[in-house]
C-alpha cells in the first residue's frame, strides 16, 4: 500500500523559466514528509512533479528522475494518468465536484476503472469517509451536494475521494490554508492516522503544522529572486526545528524572513 | 482628501443635490433612460403593428388559419399556417440535431484540445462562419450543396429507406428539406460553439485538476468536471441556435421548393418554412396576401420569442447556480 | 507487482476515439467555411470587374451579359449608414442607462431582458414590422430609409450589449476620482467613462454594422427592388447588395448566377473588411486581453 519515493536531479520548468533545480531526496513510506519554505520557492511545483500534475500546465516540463519503489514515473512507457492513479493529491482549496453528491464525489475515482458493483462501491465509500473522519457527520446526507458542506468538511471529502482509489502515496498541497483552526486540527489528526497506511507528503506555510504532523521536513529556498528554488536542507523534523545545520533554515524557522 | 469628497460630491445625497443644479444632468439622464424606453417601445410596436395589419387578412380568410395546409391568400383566400409552421419546426430541429454535437466538439476542441497558441486563431476561424451573410450560404447551398447531396441522398434512400425520414419515392436529390437543414446547421453552428466554448472555459480549473489527480484521462476529466458544469450553457446555446434557425430566411428561401404539405421525407422535394414563404411570396402578394404574410410573421415572432425567452431563463438559472457554487 | 498499473485498453481507446471525434468536429465546421470562401472567390472573380462595380442593371435582362451592382453597393452603403445613425445613439445611450443610471431597478431589468430577447428577433420579422408600420400604417412608400429602419432594429441589441460590456470594464475608481473633483455625473460619463470605453464600443459597432450589411430579408420587404441607380435613400425603391445577390441567384441563367457570385464576393469583402478592422482595433487596444 505504501511506497518509497526517490527523487534525483530533478529540474522543473514553466516554459523557459526554471522553477526548481537539482532536487534530490528520498521520501519514506508510512511517514509524513513536510515541505516548508517561503512563497514562490517551488515547494508546490515540486509536489506536483511527484504525480505528474506539473505538466498539466501548458509549457511546463520536468527533467530528472522520480522513482516509486524503483520505477521511474517519467520513463517513456509510463502514462501520466496511471501515475496519478497511484499517487493521489489533495489541493489547497477544497474542490469537490459541484454537480455531484457527497457519495458520487467519493465514488468518482472508483468509477473510472469501471465494473465495481454497487455494494462494493457502497463499502468503499463508507470506508473512505470513515478513513477521512467524516462518516459520522454526513452519513445521513450522502445524496446531498458536496458543495453544501463546510470548508473543513469539503476538504475531508476531498481526502476521502483521494483515498477511495487506494493510492500508494498521498500528496497534500497546503491542505489547511483555506480552513479555520478547528478544521485544521481535524485534518492534522487525520494525517497522523493516515500515515499508518500511506506515504504522505504535505506542503505547508505553517511551521507549527510541519512540526506537529511531520516526521521529516525539507526546507526549500531561492538563491535569489528569479533564481530557481532548491532544497536547502532535509532532515528529521525534530532535529530540523531544534538544531538546523544551515543558517538559512534557522532564519526561516525562527521567523527572521519569509 | 476626504473633505472635498464629502462637500463636493462624494456622498450620494450631496452628489444628487449638486447634479440637480448642473444644467446637463437632467437632459442627459432623460436621454439615456428614454433610449432604453424606445427599445422597449420598439418591441411592443412590433407586436402591435404585426397584429393590427394581420387582422384584415385573417378576417378575409376562408379557411382555418391554424390547421389549413394551403396558402392561397391571393386567389381563393384560403390560407393556413400548419404546413409552414411544420416545415419551420422540422427544418430547425434537424439543423439543431446536426449542429449541436459538432458545435460541442468544436467548443471542446478550442477549450481543451487545441494547442493553446492555436486556440485563439482557430476559434476566430469558427466565428468567421457567423460573419458570412446568409444570402451567400443560400447561393452556396443552391449551386454547390444541392448537387453535392444527390449521391448521398440516393444512397440513403436505397439503403435506409425504411427509416421514415429517408423514405419516399423518386429521390433524386435536389432542393430538399435535408439541404436546407444542413445550411441552417452551418449557420447556427458558430453561435452554439461560441457560447459552449465560453462555458467550457469557465469550468473551474480546480475541479479539472481534481479529476486529473484521481487518474482520469482527458475525456474522463471533461465528463467529470467540464460537461456537467457546462450543460445548462450548452442547452441555452442550442435553444438560441434553434431560434436563429427558425427565423433564418434568405438561405432557405433559395433552397426550399416552396411546397405546402406535411412531409417527414427529408430527401424528397417537400420543404418550406414561414420565413422562406414570406420572402418568396411577398413580391406577388395582393393586400390580403401581404396581410396573410404578416400574420405568419406574427406566428414566427411569437415562436422565436418563446424559444429565446426559454433560453434566457436557462442561462439565468445557470448564473444563480454558478454564484451558489462559487 | 508493479506500483503503477497501466490504464485499461478500453479507457485508452475511448480517450483516443473522443479526441478523434473532437478533431473531426472542428474539421467538419471549417470545411463549409473554406468551401464557401473558395467558391465565392473562384466564381466571383469571373465578373468582378470595373463594369460590375460602376454600372447598374438598368436595361439589362437576366440573360444579357454585363451589368453591375453599382446601384446595390450605393444602396447598401446608404442604408447601413442611416441604420447606424439611428441605432448607435439609441444603443449606446441605452447601455449608459443600464450601466450608469438604472442600477438593478425594475425598468433596467426589463430593458436588459428585452435587449436579450430582441437579439433573437428574426430579421424577416424586423422587415415585416417596418413594412406593417411604415409602409402600410403610415402609408410611406418603399425607400432605402425604410430598409435602414429595419436594419437599425437588428443593430440596436448588438450595440447595447457590446457597449454595456465595455462600460462595465471601466474601473469604478475612474468614476469616483472624477466625482471627487466635483464633476457631475453626466460630465463624468461624457468626459471620462465614454472616452475610456470608446475603442471597445467602436469595435462592437463595427461588428454590428458587418452583421446588418449582409442582411437580405428586411430589405426585401422595405426597399423593394430596382435595377436603376437611386442615390436618394428617402425617395423611391433602392437596391441593396445582399438583395442583389438574392435577386440574381434566383434567376436560372448563367449570366445572372455569375453576377450573383460577383455580388457575393463584393459583399463578403465588405463584411470581412469590417470584421477585420473591428478585430484589429480590439487587438490593438488590448494586446494583453487577446486570447
Amino acid at each position: 500500500m505504501s511506497k518509497q519515493i526517490q527523487v534525483s536531479g530533478l529540474d522543473a520548468y514553466y516554459g523557459s523559466h526554471k522553477a526548481i533545480e537539482d532536487v534530490s531526496m528520498t521520501i519514506e513510506p508510512r511517514s509524513v514528509t513536510a515541505f516548508i519554505g517561503p512563497s514562490g520557492c517551488g515547494k508546490s511545483t515540486f509536489l506536483r512533479t511527484l504525480n505528474r500534475m506539473h505538466e498539466v500546465i501548458p509549457g511546463a516540463r520536468v527533467e530528472g528522475k522520480v522513482l516509486l519503489d524503483g520505477e521511474d514515473l517519467y520513463s517513456s512507457d509510463i502514462e501520466p494518468v496511471s501515475v496519478r492513479r497511484a499517487i493521489g493529491m489533495v489541493f489547497q482549496r477544497p474542490n469537490p465536484f459541484p454537480t455531484m453528491s457527497i457519495y458520487e464525489n467519493v465514488a468518482a475515482g472508483l468509477k473510472l476503472n469501471g465494473r465495481v458493483s454497487k455494494s462494493e462501491t457502497d463499502g468503499i465509500v463508507e470506508e473512505s469517509l470513515k478513513g477521512a473522519n467524516l462518516w459520522n457527520e454526513i452519513k445521513d446526507r450522502l445524496n446531498k451536494p458536496g458543495a453544501g458542506l463546510s470548508g473543513g468538511q469539503q476538504q475531508r471529502l476531498c481526502i476521502a475521494r483521494a483515498i477511495a482509489v487506494k493510492p500508494q502515496v498521498l500528496l497534500m498541497d497546503e491542505p489547511c490554508s483555506a480552513l479555520d483552526p478547528i478544521s485544521t486540527l481535524a485534518i492534522e489528526d487525520l494525517m497522523t492516522k493516515l500515515k499508518d497506511e500511506y506515504t504522505i507528503v504535505i506542503v505547508t506555510h505553517n511551521m507549527q503544522q510541519a512540526a506537529r504532523v511531520s516526521d521529516r521536513t525539507a526546507f526549500f529556498n531561492l538563491a535569489a529572486q528569479g533564481q530557481p528554488g532548491k532544497v536547502v536542507e532535509m532532515d528529521d523534523t525534530s532535529r530540523m526545528f531544534t538544531n538546523p545545520s544551515q543558517k538559512a533554515t534557522e532564519d526561516y524557522i525562527t521567523g527572521r524572513f519569509g | 482628501m476626504t473633505t472635498p469628497v464629502r462637500t463636493r460630491g462624494g456622498g450620494p445625497a450631496t452628489r444628487r443635490a449638486a447634479s440637480r443644479r448642473s444644467s446637463g444632468e437632467g437632459p442627459f439622464r432623460f436621454a439615456s433612460t428614454g433610449a432604453g424606453v424606445v427599445l422597449l417601445g420598439v418591441m411592443a410596436a412590433i407586436a402591435v403593428f404585426l397584429i393590427s395589419e394581420a387582422i384584415p387578412a385573417l378576417q378575409a380568410n376562408k379557411g382555418n388559419f391554424f390547421t389549413e395546409l394551403i396558402w392561397e391568400p391571393n386567389g381563393s383566400q384560403v390560407f393556413g399556417i400548419a404546413a409552414l409552421a411544420f416545415g419551420t419546426v422540422l427544418s430547425s430541429a434537424l439543423a439543431l440535431v446536426i449542429a449541436t454535437p459538432i458545435a460541442v466538439g468544436v467548443a471542446l476542441f478550442i477549450s481543451h484540445y487545441a494547442p493553446r497558441r492555436l486556440a485563439g486563431p482557430l476559434g476566430y476561424l469558427v466565428d468567421l462562419l457567423a460573419a458570412v451573410p446568409s444570402v451567400i450560404y443560400g447561393l452556396w447551398g443552391l449551386v454547390f450543396l444541392v448537387p453535392f447531396l444527390k449521391t448521398p441522398s440516393v444512397w440513403l434512400n436505397e439503403h435506409l429507406g425504411w427509416f421514415p425520414l429517408f423514405g419516399g419515392e423518386g429521390v433524386i436529390g435536389g432542393k430538399t428539406m435535408l439541404a436546407g437543414a444542413i445550411v441552417l446547421a452551418i449557420m447556427i453552428l458558430p453561435i452554439i460553439a461560441a457560447i459552449s466554448r465560453e462555458v467550457f472555459l469557465q469550468a473551474p480549473k480546480i475541479n479539472e485538476e481534481a479529476a486529473l489527480a484521481l487518474g482520469a484521462t482527458r475525456w474522463e476529466m471533461i465528463r467529470m468536471a467540464v460537461l456537467p458544469f457546462g450543460r445548462p450553457g450548452v442547452i441555452s446555446a442550442a435553444m438560441l441556435g434553434l431560434g436563429r434557425a427558425m427565423g433564418e430566411t434568405i438561405a432557405v428561401a433559395l433552397i426550399f421548393p416552396a411546397t405546402f404539405d406535411l412531409s417527414f421525407q427529408i430527401l424528397t422535394p417537400h420543404a418550406n418554412s414561414i420565413a422562406a414563404n414570406i420572402a418568396n411570396g411577398f413580391g406577388e402578394a395582393t393586400p390580403i396576401g401581404r396581410g396573410a404574410l404578416i400574420a405568419s410573421g406574427l406566428v414566427l415572432f411569437v415562436i422565436t420569442l418563446l424559444v429565446n425567452m426559454g433560453a434566457r431563463m436557462v442561462i439565468a438559472r445557470r448564473k444563480e447556480y454558478a454564484r451558489a457554487a462559487a | 507487482m508493479s506500483a503503477i498499473q497501466r490504464i485499461s485498453t478500453g479507457r485508452r481507446i475511448k480517450d483516443r476515439v473522443v479526441q478523434g471525434l473532437v478533431y473531426l468536429a472542428f474539421a467538419l465546421a471549417v470545411v463549409p467555411l473554406i468551401s464557401v470562401l473558395w467558391l465565392v472567390i473562384q466564381n466571383g472573380l469571373a465578373r468582378f470587374d470595373l463594369e460590375f462595380l460602376t454600372h447598374s442593371m438598368r436595361g439589362i435582362g437576366a440573360r444579357d451579359a454585363g451589368g453591375g451592382a453599382y446601384h446595390a453597393i450605393i444602396g447598401t452603403l446608404e442604408q447601413v449608414l442611416l441604420a447606424s445613425v439611428i441605432a448607435v445613439p439609441i444603443g449606446v445611450l441605452t447601455a449608459i442607462y443600464l450601466v450608469e443610471y438604472g442600477t438593478g431597478g425594475r425598468l433596467s431589468r426589463t430593458i436588459s431582458f428585452f435587449v436579450d430577447v430582441m437579439t433573437g428577433v428574426p430579421s424577416i420579422v424586423a422587415g415585416l414590422f417596418i413594412f406593417a408600420f411604415w409602409i402600410l400604417f403610415l402609408g410611406i412608400p418603399f425607400s432605402g430609409f425604410a430598409g435602414a429602419l429595419a436594419l437599425s432594429i437588428l443593430m440596436m441589441p448588438t450595440v447595447v450589449r457590446s457597449a454595456e460590456e465595455m462600460l462595465r470594464l471601466v474601473p469604478n475608481d475612474l468614476r469616483e476620482a472624477s466625482y471627487a473633483l466635483g464633476v457631475p455625473k453626466w460630465r463624468t460619463i461624457l468626459k471620462v467613462v465614454l472616452p475610456t470605453a470608446l475603442t471597445g464600443i467602436i469595435t462592437g459597432v463595427m461588428l454590428a454594422i458587418a452583421r446588418v450589411a449582409g442582411e437580405t430579408a428586411p430589405l426585401l420587404l422595405t426597399v423593394f427592388f430596382t435595377d436603376s441607380i437611386n442615390n436618394d435613400p428617402f425617395n423611391g425603391p433602392q437596391m441593396g447588395l445582399p438583395l442583389y445577390v438574392f435577386d440574381q441567384a434566383a434567376r436560372p441563367n448563367d449570366t445572372a448566377i455569375d453576377r450573383a457570385w460577383a455580388g457575393a464576393l463584393t459583399l463578403i469583402l465588405i463584411v470581412m473588411l469590417l470584421n477585420l478592422v473591428a478585430r484589429l482595433i480590439a487587438w490593438w487596444r488590448s494586446p494583453s486581453r487577446a486570447r
